[in-house]
C-alpha cells in the first residue's frame, strides 16, 4: 500500500524525539567503539615487543573492548561458516557424507586443544603484525562457536516443513532466493539460541586465547584475558576483581544489546502458527522502533535488502534434477567413496609418521590413565552439581515471580568466565593449605553448572499447569510428587543442561587443572592437565595424543550416556 | 455461460497426463509404485475433482501435474509442451496452505511474483489487486500466525492466483478448515469462478470429500489405492449453482459412494488374499469407535441396514470420518459394505448383545481370522521361546507391501486392536511384543 505509507511518513514531521536521540547516540557510540577496536588490531606487532599490559584499571575499558570485538568477529566467522558449510552439507548427498562426521569430530575437540596447534600457524602467516595473533585468538573463540551453530542451521535446513519446500519450489524460487526467504528465516530461532549458548561458553575462551605460551613463543594481547594472567603473575587481587567487574559489565551490555532485542525480532520466524502466550520483549528493540529517526533509515534499507533477497540469483540452483541414468550415479558413488578412503588412508599414514617416533606405548599409558582421572572427575561433578541444582532449580522454577528474577542470573552466570575466578581460588588452597587434587576439580564445573540449573529452571517453568494440579488434587505425598511428577517432567530440560554442563567440564579441564598464582604452580593428575604441561612444553606429539585422547573420551560419552538419555527423554514425554 | 458445452478440440487441452507411473525407492533400495498408467486430461473450463481414500496417491498425481515430482514413467505436457518442473502458468493452493510465518499477508502474496521478475511497482499492484479479489483487502500487513484458518488459505488462493494462472492445483484447500469456514470459501471461489473473475483456465481439485468434489466439479475421477490407479469417470452435468438438497445432486452423491465402497470392499478382499494378506493397511479406527458404529447400526431406526450418507447425516459426522470405521467393520466382518449402504452381520449383532468379556472374545476371534497380520505377530510370538518379537521386526515386513506412513499406521492400529482384544501385549519403551502372560 504505497499511499499509507508515504502518509505515515509525511505525519512523522522533524521534530526528534527522545527515542530518536537516544536511539541515534546508541548506534553512533556502537560504530565508534568497535571502529577503534579493529583499528588497533592491524598495527604493526613483533613479539616480545608488545606493549605491556598495564594493570591500572583505567586500561581496562580499552583491554575489555578489545575482548568483546574479538568475540564479534568471531561470531561474523561463525555465521559465514554457518550458512556455507551447512548449506553445503545439507544440499548435497555426497559432501554430507563427510563434512558431518567431520563436523562432529570438530565439536568433540577440545577449544583449547586447537590453540595450542594454530597459534605457531597463524603467527608465521602473518609475521610482524599484530592480524598473527589476533586471528589465533579469534580462530579458538570461533573454534567454541561454530560447530553447534553449524550443526543447528544443519539440521534446521533437513527438516524444512514439506509445504514449504513445494511452495518455493512451485513459486519457482532460485537458489539464492529460497536461500533467504524461506532456508534463514526458517532456521533463524534455531539458529539464534545456538549462537547465543555459543556466546555464553565462548567467553571462557576469550579469556583463556588472549595470553597464550606455547613452548617458548609467548604472545600476550591487549584484552582481558592478558590483563587477569599479568595480574596472576604479580598477585594482585585487587587488578582481578577490576576485571570481574568490566567483564560482568561487557557481558551483561552484549546481551542486552545485541541478543534480547535479536530474540525479541525473532518471534515471528516461528513456525508454530499460534501466538505466543509472553513474548520477548527488548528495551533497545523497543527504542528502536519507537524512533521516527531510524524508522525513516529502516524503510529504504528494508527495501533494498529485499530487493538483494528478490534477485533472481540462479548460480547455486539446486532444484528438481532431472534423474541421471542410475548407472553412471553408482559409478560416481564408488569413485566417491573410493577417493574418501584413499585420502583418509594417507592422513592416517602421515600422522603415525609424524606421532610415531616421539611417542611410546608408555605415553598412551600415562594418558590413558590421566583420561581416566579425569573422565571420574568429570562424572562426579556433574552429578553432584545435579543433586544440588536439580531441586533448587524446580523449587524456583515452579514460582514464577522468583523464576524471572533467578534466570537472568543463572544465564549470566552461564556466560561469565569463570576462569577469572581461578585465581581466587588457587589463593584460597594456598592460604589454607587444601589439597589440589580435591580443591581443584570444582574449578572445571564453576561456570558450566549454571546450564543445569537454568535449564532445570525454564523446565519447571514449562511444567504444565494442569499436570501440577492434578498431583495436587491426587493429594500426592512429597515423594511422589518429586520422582513421580516433578522429576520426569523437568528430565528433557535436566538431560540438555547436562550436556552442555559436561561438554564445558571437559574444556574448562585444560586450565583448571594446572593454575598457578604469582609463583605457586598448583597442578593435579589428569588429561587437562597433561594437555596443558605439554602445550607450556612445545611437545606437539604428546599434545595430539592429549586432544585426540579427550576427544575419543567426549565422543564415547556422548555416544554411550547422552545422547540414549536424550533419546529416551524425547520418546518418554511425547503424548502422540 | 455453460463451461460444459464448450468445443473439445486438441487447442482447449490445458494439461495432459499420458501412462504416468510412479514408483518410490524404500531405504531398502526396492521400488514402490504409488501411481501406475494414469491418463488425465484437463480441457478449458473445466473443474476435475480427483478423489481417492488416503494413500491413493491422489496428491502425488497433483504433484506431478505441477511439475514439483517427475513420473517415473509416462509423459506430462502443459499447454503441449512437456513438462519437467514448475513452470509458469501453474498455481498450487496448499492443504496447509504453505505461508511463510516470517512474511506478511502482501509480502507472501508477492512471493507468487518473484519469478516473474516484474517491476516492483507492478509486483505492488498485482498483489494488492488479488488480496483485494480474495476479500483479504486491510490484511496486508498482518502475519499468517495473525489470521485464522480461513484468511490464511484466502491468502494461499491470493498467492496462487497472483501470477495469472492458466492451470490452479488445489490439494485439499479446504481440508484443514472447520465446516463453516470451508463452505464460505468454497462458495466465494465458485462464484469467481462461475463470473470469470479468474484468469484461470481449468482447476484439478484433490479431494476426499464426496460432496465438495459434486459442489464444484465438472467431473470426479475416482482413484483406487495400492497402488494408486484410474477407476472411474464420473461426469457432474449439474448446472451452477448446485443445491445440496436437489435430487439430481444426491443422486451423483450416491453414484459416487457406491462406487467408492464397492472399490473399497473389493480392495479389502484383494489385499487380503495376496502376500499372506500382510499388503492390508487396517484404516486409523479405535475399538472404542467400532463398538460405536456397531450399536449406533443395531438400534432404530437403523436396525442393522443403513446408507452410509444417511448414518453420517444422523450422527452430525463427516462422511469421510465414518468411511474408515465402516471399512473397519467390513474388514472385520461385523458388517457388510454394499453399494452405498452398510449392513450388520450375524457376528456384529452378537458382539452388541455381549458383555466386556465376550466382546473380547469376539474381537480376538475376528482380528485373528481376518486380519492375517495380526494371526502372522501370534504365530511369530508362538514360535519364539521367549515369546517375545522386537517391533522392527514387523515394522519391515510390512514396509515390503505398503508405504512408510501407511505401514505405520497399520501397525500402530493392530497394536491398539491386539491389546483390547489382549491377543498380545507392546512394551513401547522396549518397542517389542509379547504374548501376556496368562489368558
Amino acid at each position: 500500500m504505497p499511499h499509507a505509507l508515504g502518509v505515515r511518513l509525511q505525519r512523522i514531521g522533524n521534530a526528534p524525539r527522545l527515542a530518536d536521540l537516544a536511539a541515534v547516540i546508541l548506534l553512533l557510540a556502537l560504530m565508534i567503539t568497535f571502529g577503534m577496536a579493529a583499528r588497533q588490531m592491524v598495527l604493526p606487532f613483533s613479539l616480545g615487543h608488545a606493549p605491556p599490559i598495564r594493570l591500572a584499571p583505567s586500561a581496562l575499558p580499552m583491554y575489555t573492548l578489545r575482548s568483546v570485538a574479538r568475540m564479534l568477529i568471531a561470531l561474523l566467522a561463525s555465521l559465514l561458516f554457518t550458512f556455507t558449510y551447512a548449506t553445503w552439507a545439507a544440499k548435497s548427498r555426497r559432501a554430507e557424507m563427510v563434512l558431518i562426521p567431520l563436523l562432529d569430530a570438530l565439536q568433540s575437540v577440545p577449544v583449547l586443544g586447537y590453540l595450542s596447534f594454530t597459534v605457531l600457524f597463524f603467527l608465521s602467516l602473518f609475521q610482524g603484525s599484530a592480524l598473527g595473533p589476533e586471528l589465533a585468538s579469534i580462530f579458538a573463540i570461533f573454534t567454541a562457536q561454530a560447530w553447534n551453530m553449524a550443526f543447528s542451521f544443519y539440521q534446521s535446513l533437513r527438516t524444512i516443513p514439506v509445504d514449504l519446500d513445494e511452495a518455493s519450489r512451485s513459486l519457482r524460487a532460485t537458489g539464492w532466493q529460497r536461500f533467504w526467504r524461506l532456508e534463514v528465516p526458517f532456521a533463524m530461532p534455531g539458529l539464534l539460541w545456538n549462537t547465543m549458548m555459543s556466546m555464553s561458553g565462548s567467553w571462557f575462551f576469550v579469556v583463556a586465547s588472549e595470553a597464550i605460551a606455547v613452548g617458548s613463543t609467548q604472545v600476550a594481547l591487549p584484552g582481558v584475558g592478558s590483563y587477569v594472567a599479568r595480574a596472576i603473575e604479580e598477585r594482585n587481587l585487587g587488578a582481578i576483581g577490576w576485571a570481574i567487574l568490566a567483564m560482568s559489565i561487557a557481558i551483561v551490555l552484549y546481551d542486552q544489546l545485541l541478543f534480547r532485542p535479536l530474540v525479541a525480532w525473532i518471534e515471528k520466524f516461528r513456525v508454530e502458527q499460534s501466538a505466543a502466550q509472553t513474548a520477548p520483549r527488548s528495551w533497545v528493540l523497543d527504542l528502536l522502533s519507537r524512533s521516527r529517526w531510524i524508522q525513516r533509515l529502516r524503510v529504504p534499507l528494508q527495501s533494498a535488502l529485499a530487493r538483494v533477497a528478490r534477485a533472481r540469483l540462479a548460480l547455486p540452483e539446486w532444484r528438481l534434477a532431472r534423474p541421471k541414468s542410475e548407472l553412471s550415479r553408482r559409478f560416481l558413488d564408488i569413485a566417491w567413496y573410493f577417493g574418501l578412503a584413499a585420502l583418509t588412508a594417507y592422513l592416517v599414514l602421515r600422522l603415525a609418521h609424524f606421532v610415531r617416533p616421539t611417542l611410546s606405548v608408555g605415553d598412551l599409558r600415562t594418558v590413558a590413565l590421566d583420561g581416566a582421572i579425569t573422565l571420574l572427575r568429570v562424572a562426579v561433578l556433574i552429578v553432584l552439581a545435579s543433586l544440588v541444582w536439580v531441586p533448587v532449580g524446580i523449587a524456583i522454577g515452579l514460582k514464577p515471580k522468583i523464576t524471572e528474577l533467578v534466570q537472568p542470573i543463572a544465564q549470566f552466570l552461564a556466560a561469565f568466565p569463570a576462569n577469572l575466578l581461578f585465581p581466587l581460588a588457587v589463593f584460597l588452597i594456598v592460604k589454607y593449605r587444601l589439597a589440589p587434587a580435591i580443591w581443584l576439580s570444582p574449578l572445571m564445573i564453576l561456570g558450566t553448572q549454571w546450564y543445569i540449573l537454568f535449564n532445570v529452571i525454564a523446565g519447571a517453568s514449562a511444567f504444565p499447569t494442569d499436570l501440577r494440579e492434578a498431583a495436587a488434587s491426587l493429594r500426592l505425598g512429597p515423594l511422589r510428587r518429586w520422582f513421580g511428577v516433578l522429576l520426569p517432567g523437568i528430565f528433557p530440560y535436566f538431560v540438555t543442561g547436562a550436556i552442555t554442563a559436561s561438554g564445558g567440564a571437559w574444556n574448562a579441564s585444560i586450565v583448571s587443572e594446572a593454575v598457578s598464582w604469582g609463583e605457586t604452580h598448583l597442578s593435579t593428575a589428569g588429561l587437562g592437565a597433561y594437555i596443558a604441561e605439554q602445550t607450556a612444553a612445545g611437545d606437539f606429539a604428546r599434545i595430539t595424543l592429549g586432544v585426540a585422547m579427550m576427544s575419543a573420551l567426549v565422543v564415547v560419552m556422548n555416544r554411550a550416556l547422552w545422547r540414549p538419555l536424550y533419546a529416551l527423554a524425547e520418546r518418554r514425554t511425547r503424548l502422540d | 455461460m455453460n463451461r460444459e458445452t464448450q468445443a473439445a478440440g486438441t487447442d482447449s487441452i490445458v494439461i495432459e497426463l499420458r501412462g504416468v507411473c510412479k514408483r518410490f525407492t524404500r531405504p531398502t533400495a526396492e521400488p514402490f509404485p504409488v501411481l501406475v498408467d494414469i491418463d488425465l486430461t484437463l480441457r478449458e473450463g473445466e473443474i476435475v475433482g480427483l478423489l481417492g481414500r488416503s494413500g491413493s496417491g491422489k496428491s502425488t498425481l497433483l504433484r506431478i501435474a505441477g511439475g514439483l515430482l517427475s513420473p517415473t514413467s509416462g509423459e506430462v505436457r502443459y499447454r503441449n509442451a512437456p513438462l519437467f518442473s514448475p513452470s509458469e502458468g501453474i498455481a498450487v493452493v496448499f492443504q496447509t496452505f504453505a505461508l511463510y510465518p516470517w512474511l506478511t499477508v502482501l509480502q507472501n502474496v508477492e512471493l507468487g511474483l518473484d519469478a516473474l521478475g516484474l517491476p516492483s511497482a507492478e509486483v505492488r499492484r498485482r498483489a494488492n489487486a488479488a488480496i483485494d479479489l480474495i476479500g483479504l483487502d486491510g490484511f496486508q500487513s498482518a502475519f499468517p500466525r495473525e489470521l485464522s484458518g480461513g484468511m490464511r488459505q484466502r491468502v494461499g488462493f491470493a498467492r496462487a492466483i497472483v501470477s495469472e494462472p492458466v492451470l490452479l492445483l488445489m490439494d485439499e484447500p479446504f481440508s484443514a478448515l472447520d465446516v463453516l469456514t470451508a463452505e464460505t470459501l468454497r462458495t466465494d471461489f465458485l462464484d469467481l469462478w462461475t463470473e470469470h473473475q479468474l484468469p484461470t483456465r481449468s482447476v484439478l481439485l484433490v479431494t476426499h470429500n464426496i460432496e465438495e468434489a459434486a459442489l464444484m466439479c465438472d467431473r470426479v475421477v475416482v482413484l483406487g489405492s495400492n497402488p494408486g490407479h484410474l477407476v472411474a469417470e464420473i461426469p457432474v452435468s449439474l448446472s451452477r449453482p448446485r443445491n445440496r438438497m436437489d435430487a439430481g445432486f444426491q443422486t451423483i452423491v450416491s453414484e459416487i459412494y457406491s462406487v467408492l465402497t464397492t472399490r473399497m470392499s473389493a480392495a479389502v478382499q484383494a489385499q487380503a488374499r495376496v502376500h499372506g494378506g500382510l499388503a492390508l493397511h487396517l484404516p486409523n479406527v479405535s475399538v472404542h469407535e467400532i463398538s460405536g458404529l456397531l450399536e449406533a447400526l443395531a438400534e432404530p431406526p437403523h436396525q442393522g441396514t443403513a446408507e452410509l450418507g444417511k448414518l453420517a447425516a444422523s450422527f452430525a459426522l463427516e462422511i469421510n470420518h465414518l468411511l474408515p470405521v465402516a471399512a473397519a467393520l467390513h474388514l472385520l466382518e461385523f458388517a457388510e459394505l454394499t453399494g452405498d449402504s452398510i449392513k450388520l452381520t450375524a457376528a456384529g449383532r452378537v458382539f452388541v448383545q455381549s458383555g466386556t468379556e465376550d466382546r473380547k472374545r469376539l474381537f480376538r476371534e475376528h482380528l485373528l481370522t481376518f486380519v492375517p497380520f495380526a494371526a502372522h505377530i501370534l504365530q511369530i510370538l508362538a514360535e519364539r521361546d521367549d515369546h517375545q518379537a522386537p517391533r522392527e521386526r514387523f515394522e519391515l515386513e510390512l514396509e515390503d507391501h505398503l508405504n512408510a506412513s501407511d505401514a505405520e499406521e497399520t501397525l500402530r492400529v493392530v497394536i491398539s486392536w491386539g491389546r483390547y482384544a489382549e491377543v498380545f501385549t507392546y512394551d513401547d519403551s522396549a518397542r517389542s511384543f509379547a504374548i501376556p502372560p496368562a489368558r
